[in-house]
């Protein structure tokens, strides 16, 4: 166990430059998801950690020691594979024990940690057998083991499970962090999942174009997004973003959108009244009503879809469209009219032109 | 499925083709065949059988117990031997670095590599008999094993390329952060992956240099590898004798395409990273 610390990192491939001055601390012990679209940088990002970029500027840190110049084998720290790289010559026994034998550990220790690390996995059963005879759920596991077995200071995991499919990827989820709590790992964990990052991290660092746009607890990245960019990526659906304005009508502020208007009962919009913004509102901090009332937006519905646990409603609120979810007995026919309620403690605000969080 | 209908003409026209060529090069393969496993007296005969009638090895053992034949026969494997240590223990790192660094150059590099074998070893050869004679390498095992090593060197660069590009980076790397530097990641992980591949480089090699017949032919004298001495022979040898060493040169080579043929179509599959 240990904590990691990057400084001002950065790596270029040609002109173009995969991770431009990130900063980002672990401390030790915690489990941080590093979360955004394919080719945001936070793959290169590990890599770097890894040893397997060299870094064109910046340093890393892992447990105090700086590691910027050090090879892969000298960082202490394992790591599981997007395509697992589990070595097919080798029997599951071979591939777990892999690591300890090249840090030349005694035969009966290392006959003991691969069981220990393979029972584990739930893969005690499967040590003689090669690669090509297990599965794709196997082979990860296996690949999960063998990262375990050296007890490497730090746990790197790129994308580990987007091979699996749906059903085995959301049981290995749970799994996965089961273990890595139980194991107290100091682990960080590349996805673009942004539903596998609010599951399991313990923080989730988001990155965008190179750069990490916020680092934060699940919930505090989900519900208050640091720009319309984060709070557009995570969640399903993504956050709704509407144009507002934001007045003083006899002294309470009132939200003016282009299906209608509203009062801030809460005291939350004074200091930014008045002035025009974005509103960023997740689909379940909508109401909707059957009725028109006051401070109600009027709406149409264009689709309805039911999904069992909800239903998710796209509605079209004046020149806006947003994704509502309401309960699953409410069936509004599609082209009937709506009433959203905008919970105004649930409201993000944020700036036109820079799509930063202003929100007080 | 009304275009298939269009192109049944031409595609009918593609297999007499395929037959026809197939022909012009089975045809003289299957006689020599049966004139190696015949009698004396068949290989004369005429009309000749289509079919033999009766198998023997006559043909063949007299063709064993002809003078130089045994001697030139090991001189070939010797030949081969040393062209195949050679031509792997160059040509494999070479095709290690072109699969797995992006370097300036690195397409213009493959194509030079190919295009070396454009050069005329004929044009080649008379300077190259003057240097191995100044060198005291002409009429050695030695000598014809480095030019087989010339020849051979550009496949075993571009199949073991393709070998390695075929074997994923992130095993080797993951093999880095379980503890291995580079050259341990290559010997424990890589190298043991790429062996059947290896083991055909090898084979293509052994082949190239067992048929390779005018640079053996002009550096040597006395050490004739065996096609060398069958060419040498060839005019005043009888019948049987051709046949014979037609079919000893030939076999090997057969034998090791039908082999490796799986190697070489994915050297053309995948030679960029």
């Amino acid at each position: 166990m240990a904590a990691v610390r990057f400084e001002g990192v950065r790596k270029t491939f040609g002109k173009v430059a995969a991770v431009d001055g990130v900063n980002l601390e672990v401390t030790d012990g915690e489990f941080v998801v590093l979360l955004g679209p394919s080719g945001c940088g936070k793959t290169t990002l590990l890599r770097c950690l890894a040893g397997l970029e060299r870094l064109d500027e910046g340093r890393g840190f892992i447990g105090g020691r700086d590691v910027t110049e050090l090879p892969p084998r000298a960082r202490k720290l394992a790591m599981v594979f997007q395509s697992y790289a589990v070595f097919p010559h080798m029997r599951v026994f071979d591939n777990i024990a892999f690591g300890l034998r090249m840090q030349k550990v005694k035969k009966p220790v290392i006959a003991e940690r691969v069981d220990a690390c393979a029972q584990l996995l739930h893969i005690e059963d499967l040590l003689d057998r090669y690669p090509a005879q297990l599965s794709g759920g196997q082979r990860q596991r296996v690949a999960v083991a063998r990262a375990l077995a050296p007890k490497a200071d730090v746990l790197l995991m790129d994308e580990p499970l987007s091979n699996l499919d749906a059903l085995l990827r959301l049981e290995m989820r749970a799994e996965l962090k089961a273990l890595l709590q139980h194991l107290d790992l100091t682990a960080i964990y590349v996805t673009h999942d942004q539903v596998e990052a609010l599951s399991m991290g313990d923080r989730i660092a988001v990155m965008n174009a190179g750069r990490i746009v916020q680092v934060g607890t699940p919930l505090v990245v989900y519900d208050d997004p640091a720009d319309t960019f984060v709070g557009g990526f995570i969640g399903s659906p993504p956050m709704n973003f509407l144009q507002a304005e934001v007045s003083l009508d006899a002294g309470s502020p009132v939200v003016q959108v282009s299906g209608g208007r509203f009062r801030l009962t809460a005291g939350r919009a004074d200091p930014l009244a008045p002035r025009k913004l974005v509103l960023g509102i997740r689909a379940e901090a909508i109401e909707v009503e059957g009725d028109p009332g006051e401070d109600l937006v009027a709406a149409t519905v264009l689709v309805v879809e039911p999904l069992g646990s909800h239903n998710l409603l796209t509605v079209r609120a004046g020149s806006d469209v947003l994704k509502v979810s309401t309960p699953a007995d409410f069936f509004p026919r599609p082209d009937s009219e709506v009433w959203l309620r905008i919970v105004p403690d649930r409201i993000r605000w944020l700036d036109r032109e820079t799509g930063k969080a202003v929100s007080p | 499925m009304s275009r298939g209908r269009h192109r049944v003409l031409p595609r009918a026209l593609l297999y007499v083709a395929a037959v026809l060529l197939a022909l012009w090069v089975l045809a003289p393969i299957y006689f020599i065949t049966i004139g190696a496993f015949s009698t004396s007296e068949a290989v004369y005969g005429y009309p000749k059988q289509l079919i033999p009638r009766d198998v023997s090895t006559e043909t063949l053992s007299f063709f064993l117990h002809s003078a130089g034949v045994v001697d030139s026969l090991k001189t070939s494997v010797y030949v081969a031997g040393i062209t195949i240590v050679l031509a792997l223990g160059i040509g494999t790192p070479a095709g290690y670095a072109l699969a797995r660094f992006a370097f300036r150059a690195g397409d213009a590099f493959r194509l030079t590599v190919v295009a070396t074998r454009a050069f005329p070893i004929v044009i080649l050869s008379i300077p190259l008999a003057v240097m191995f004679i100044r060198w005291g390498l002409d009429d050695t095992v030695l000598g014809v094993a480095i030019v087989h090593t010339a020849l051979a060197l550009p496949f075993v660069v571009l199949v073991t390329s393709s070998v390695f590009a075929g074997i994923s980076l992130e095993l080797e790397e993951a093999a880095m952060t379980l503890g291995c530097n580079r050259a341990q990641a290559v010997r424990r992980i890589v190298l043991p992956l790429a062996l059947p591949g290896l083991a055909a480089a090898a084979i293509f090699t052994f082949v190239v240099s067992w048929n390779e017949v005018f640079a053996a032919s002009i550096l040597t004298l006395q050490n004739r590898t065996l096609p060398a001495q069958v060419l040498a022979a060839l005019d005043q040898s009888s019948l049987p004798y051709r046949f014979a060493g037609g079919f000893v040169l030939l076999a090997p080579s057969l034998l090791v395409i039908l082999v490796i043929r799986k190697y070489l179509f994915n050297m053309w599959g995948r030679v960029v990273t």
